[in-house]
């Protein structure tokens, strides 16, 4: 067996009375003792338990942990649905710029108008990518994004006189969907899918009545594939004054190709951490823009950006119908930053060739693999493709075990059982910046572990052995919860 | 094409592979109608010299807090960020990794989270912390429904101390469920205890205050406290973490669950995104508490590792019957949060404090000396203060702004009855030569 990094440490456990890191300046100001100046029951009597370490243990420190990670900039991350794609260094020294950095939301708008009219821009050229009318940059995440687009579903219909209950979803979305619609006082009615992973048409048309808000769903859905009867379903919807919402979870696959609002969507959000480049960050912060058609626009979250007559930028606050703010500023405004450089790196051909590869990448995957595994729908995908490991399964060998082997070949796995509707799915994006050779040694790993499975099992059921930790008790972690550091613990 | 690695010839073999014809052939289920027949209307694609010369441009409109004083607060500060945050955070192995759901090849993410959770839990003065929620104010949200979902009632004691930011945010998310907030006055700029005894029943899941609260000023925590729970309802209490290691900790006066906005440790202002909401409870509420968590386990060898942990209060598992609909945390503003307390320490926390009470105190006392010019409030502060002006803000902001001062927030924005009154902000970064500046300026700006 391979060594594996041995470095067990929590920076806690490296700490020494009266150590330190800091570098504070010197009081300056003419001052009686602090702890007067605030009364004594307002101080602090026992210090936290912090750690008292200097700036090399904390540099090694996060240095060694960050060596137990994989991410984009080191692996493949083939993590279906998360569009992990390369994330552009130009970007960061953008959005450091000290006039972004270092801008408080509350400076005065005259002197916030770089800012204003970034953020003005890219709601606009989201606008044309997803053609809808217009953009909220606020919602923080994807899931955000969703609350906010749910919320203004419901005040629309509140503004025409209707109180209506329930929300439709296909069986086949992510927990977000449902989560959120019920965040949003809603009844949640899942929807099946038909054989070909699509939504059943006819039962939609049972479930449509004048009881539902909104049909929420996932474009290309999370099979990979485009709901190719889209027109009759928004118009099924519309007749019976159901609102359609787009997750744009998988909006990588379409820029350029096609858009929620020519399809008939009339809300839709984006994942600027996903289709623009923003990084994962390990799992946030993300950034979420909802866009709305028309006549949702008075119920848009406030403030929103606007360009003034003379060609200055504000933040207009005075709408009476908006559903209200989602968080305390204007949005994730880092990663719009990130976002907009994005798009002006690529513009409009290349954002299309962003969709086109990545395409290309996931059906040249499919075709790769659908010898060793069992695929989960006939015909092309889009941007992803899941496979089944049913066939593993009769072998003893589980989604899990194929992941899990995975890391040990070098690369990060797909996401593994979901769809909920797959058995042992294994969901594949590959991105359009991964390369034919990248693509060829992932399916090369997918086709001997296939081969493994049936020779040598035990390397799966024993895998990963080459991480810094062996596989993890998760049952343990949940029965006797241990949530933090406790000193002599 | 950039960002894109396939060749020509590449695209043209895959493709062999597949079977088809072209792309366009792979696009087949996008029905004809559906195609966009034209490009997209946007800018075409620029080179990277050329668009950094853009960027610079409109970055260079902005008054950064580099080249201006910035006493504005109101939720976000400008406090120290020591270097070493942005170099570790940079690492690509944590800056492009994603939520750790192959916990072997991610246990810098969960590590480095485990760590920020106890930090986040020993600042609070609570038992456990959660990974991370969007912001200060969507923290405080869900901390909102987690009090109606723990006590199964449906109002809540809403102190006018809070943030009014904030509390946009909470009516938001309270709209769904239909919960009600009753809104408790201020007197003398801390909440009106009396008014706070009479807002709370036995339809109370809350009280919700800001500790110190919107206008700086030191709340009596440990009596709202008390008031909560004489009815069986919960106090709920929004804190700036980087405070609290100078403050007594919420946590040791009688808070059920602590919110706050952890922007200043260490994450940068970033016109207000993105953020970092902490949030912290007693242990028994746990399996009630919204977002990720991260626990301690072993692995197969025996070894100490960490996993995402009691996921069945997630999304992705319990769908709509979860504890909240978020999903991605703030994981690198965690990890920015981490590294930063990692370097202030146990008694760089308290020195924080220290510095930026006794600029803002010396501060509030030279702009309150400034004829016609007065502190709004009596009430005890901490770093920020309400200045009571003889004239419109604007005109004093304005003028500021000149001597590249960002003067503070005029309360009108949020409170049109406060007409003359600008909140200010003094954190451990100014200098006794920006608050004397800010002095001179404010006396001619009034004359």
């Amino acid at each position: 067996m391979e060594a594996r990094p041995s470095y067990d440490k929590l920076i806690f456990e490296l700490s020494a009375p009266g150590r330190f890191a800091h570098s504070l300046p010197a009081l300056d100001v003419p001052s009686a003792d602090p702890a007067t100046l605030v009364p004594a029951q307002f101080v602090r009597a026992t210090p936290p338990e912090l750690p008292e370490v200097s700036e090399v243990d904390v540099v090694r420190h996060y240095s060694r942990l960050s060596q137990m990670n994989y991410g984009v900039d080191t692996h493949f991350y083939p993590l279906g649905s998360c569009t992990m794609k390369y994330n552009p260094k130009i970007n960061e020294d953008m959005a450091r710029l000290p006039g972004f950095l270092r801008l408080h939301p509350l400076a005065p708008e005259a002197a916030s108008q770089g800012a204003l009219q970034l953020m003005w821009e890219l709601a606009r050229d989201l606008a044309e990518i997803s053609g809808m009318d217009h953009v909220s940059l606020q919602p923080a995440a994807g899931a955000q994004g969703e609350f906010a687009g749910v919320l203004m579903i419901r005040a629309w219909h509140l503004s025409r006189g209707e109180r209506r209950h329930k929300v439709l979803i296909p069986d086949s979305a992510h927990g977000t969907n449902p989560a959120t619609t019920a965040l949003a006082g809603y009844q949640v009615v899942q929807l099946k899918s038909d054989e070909g992973g699509e939504v059943d048409l006819a039962d939609l048309e049972r479930h449509l009545d004048e009881d539902v808000a909104a049909f929420m769903i996932t474009q290309p859905n999370t099979l990979g594939l485009f709901e190719s009867k889209i027109h009759q379903i928004t118009e099924m919807c519309h007749a019976k004054g159901v609102q359609v919402y787009m997750d744009g979870a998988n909006f990588n696959a379409i820029l350029g190709i096609t858009r929620p609002g020519d399809l008939g969507f009339d809300v839709c959000h984006f994942n600027l951490h996903k289709t623009f480049t923003t990084p994962h960050g390990g799992g946030g912060p993300g950034s979420g823009p909802v866009g709305i058609k028309a006549h949702l626009a008075p119920f848009l979250p406030t403030p929103v950006v606007v360009k003034d007559e003379d060609g200055s930028y504000s933040l207009d606050w005075n709408r009476a119908q908006s559903i209200g703010k989602l968080q305390a500023f204007w949005g994730n405004f880092g990663m719009l930053v990130r976002a907009y450089t994005y798009i002006r790196t690529m513009g409009p051909d290349g954002l299309r060739a962003v969709s086109e590869n990545a395409v290309l990448n996931a059906n040249y995957i499919l075709k790769r693999l659908e010898g060793a595994y069992d695929r989960a729908t006939p015909g092309p995908c889009m941007h992803e493709c899941v496979v089944s490991a049913r066939r593993q399964k009769k072998l003893g060998i589980s989604a899990t075990d194929i992941a899990k082997r995975l890391l040990d070949l070098g690369f990060y796995a797909p996401t593994t059982y979901f769809p909920l509707i797959v058995e042992e799915a294994l969901m594949i994006e590959p991105t359009e910046t991964e390369s034919k050779e990248t693509l060829d040694q992932f399916c090369d790993a997918m086709i001997q572990i296939a081969r493994e499975a049936e020779t040598n099992p035990h390397l799966l059921h024993e895998a990963p052995v080459t991480t810094s930790v062996r596989r993890l008790d998760q049952t343990l972690a949940a029965r006797q919860p241990v949530l933090r550091w406790n000193a002599g613990a | 094409m950039r960002y894109i690695s396939n060749t020509p010839a590449q695209q043209k073999e895959m493709l062999g592979r597949i079977g088809a014809a072209s792309i366009e052939a792979l696009l087949a289920n996008v029905p004809a109608k559906a195609r966009l027949s034209r490009p997209l209307g946007l800018p075409a694609a620029m080179a990277e010299t050329d668009l950094v010369r853009h960027l610079r441009a409109l970055a260079a409109k902005d008054a950064s807090a580099d080249d201006y004083a910035c006493f504005l607060g109101a939720g976000a500060y400008d406090h120290i960020v020591p270097s070493p945050i942005n170099h570790l955070i940079s690492r690509g192995e944590f800056f492009t990794a994603y939520t750790p759901y192959q916990p072997e090849a991610s246990q810098g993410t969960l590590r480095s989270i485990f760590e920020y959770q106890t930090m986040m839990a020993e600042l609070t003065g609570m038992d456990v912390a959660n990974a991370s929620i969007y912001d200060g104010a969507s923290s405080l949200a869900e901390a909102v429904l987690m009090a109606h979902a723990v006590t199964g009632r449906n109002e809540t004691a809403f102190s006018r101390g809070i943030n009014p930011l904030y509390g946009q945010v909470v009516e938001t998310y309270c709209e769904g469920p239909d919960l009600r907030l009753k809104r408790v006055p201020l007197a003398d700029g801390v909440t009106d205890l009396d008014a706070l005894r009479r807002a709370v029943t036995e339809r109370t899941a809350a009280v919700v205050v800001q500790y110190p609260n919107f206008l700086g000023c030191l709340e009596d925590v440990r009596e709202a406290g008390a008031i909560a729970h004489a009815k069986g309802a919960l106090l709920v209490v929004a804190a700036d973490p980087v405070n609290l290691g100078f403050l007594t900790p919420p946590g040791a006066l009688g808070a059920d669950i602590v919110v706050g906005e952890g922007q200043g440790l260490g994450v940068p202002l970033s016109y207000g995104g993105p953020n970092l909401g902490v949030f912290a409870c007693r242990a028994e509420l746990v399996r009630r508490m919204p977002g990720r968590l991260v626990g301690a386990t072993v692995d197969r060898d025996g070894h100490r590792g960490y996993v995402l942990t009691l996921q069945t209060r997630e999304q992705h598992i319990r769908r709509e019957k979860a504890t909240s609909n978020i999903c991605t945390n703030v994981a690198l503003c965690a990890l920015m949060a981490t590294i930063y307390v990692a370097i202030m320490g146990k008694q760089g926390l308290r020195r924080v404090g220290e510095l930026a009470t006794a600029k803002a105190h010396y501060a509030a006392e030279r702009f309150a000396g400034v004829p016609g010019v007065r502190l709004s409030h009596r009430a005890p502060f901490f770093k920020e203060f309400a200045l009571e002006l003889p004239t419109a803000p604007d005109r004093v902001v304005k003028r500021l702004l000149k001597d590249r001062i960002l003067a503070g927030v005029p309360l009108k924005l949020f409170d049109r009855g406060a007409k003359n009154a600008l909140l200010v902000a003094v954190t451990e970064r100014r200098t006794k030569e920006e608050i004397d500046a800010y002095a001179a300026a404010l006396a001619a700006a009034v004359a």
